[in-house]
């Protein structure tokens, strides 16, 4: 039934849909993970449950938008699919390579900065941004 | 792998979003294809053969033929 009516709707018209929700997800992960971040300062000073359930509200809407990358996925097309396969299984790579090798670099005193995740988590949303606009430039 | 997409979509004069909307596939897609750049999967390819009103083989054609 649900297939149905989404053919009614059109492809393109439930890809927007989907990707739209996708976004509202995102949107919500932000705003709890900008609580989590600067409540403890600017909202309710120290208060280690406060800061605990900031952090598991994150946690929730996180799994939750996870959850829902699933249906934006589903209503690409194929070849869509394939670009969004390969440039995820890439950024999962380069993820776990560079992210442990920095880290290494850290143990090991190499660099004097404390290796910093969010350094690892720029990385791959750039490897991921451009190996969809490559593989998509390659399929035109 | 070669096909005639370009050429049965020309005869009915539709354009590559048209013939998109009708296979539920994106324009992108469509291009890709009829370029050689990309092979649909046997469902697309039974999708296409169904609208056209012929068979797979008739669209879809191996590149080196044994």
């Amino acid at each position: 039934m649900r297939d149905l009516q989404s053919h009614k709707q059109g492809w393109q018209a439930n890809v927007r849909k989907q990707t739209l929700k996708l976004g509202y997800w995102t949107l919500a992960w932000l705003l709890t993970m900008a609580l989590a971040n600067f409540g403890p300062e600017f909202l309710w000073q120290p208060n280690e449950l406060a800061t605990m359930a900031a952090i598991g509200l994150n946690l929730l809407v996180g799994i939750g938008m996870i959850v829902s990358n699933k249906d934006p996925l589903r209503s690409l097309d194929e070849m869509q699919q394939k670009i969004q396969l390969e440039a995820m299984g890439l950024t999962l790579g380069v993820g776990l390579v560079s992210g442990l090798a920095y880290s290494n670099l850290d143990v090991t005193n190499i660099i004097r900065s404390d290796a910093e995740i969010s350094h690892v988590v720029i990385l791959m949303g750039l490897t991921y941004l451009g190996t969809v606009a490559a593989l998509t430039g390659k399929m035109r | 792998m070669r096909n005639r997409l370009k050429v049965l979509r020309a005869e009915r004069d539709w354009t590559q979003a048209q013939l998109a909307e009708k296979l539920d596939v994106s324009r992108q897609t469509i291009n890709a294809i009829e370029k050689g750049k990309f092979d649909p999967s046997l469902p697309l390819a039974f999708r296409a053969a169904r609208l056209f009103g012929l068979t797979i083989e008739d669209i879809f054609q191996d590149q080196d033929p044994a």
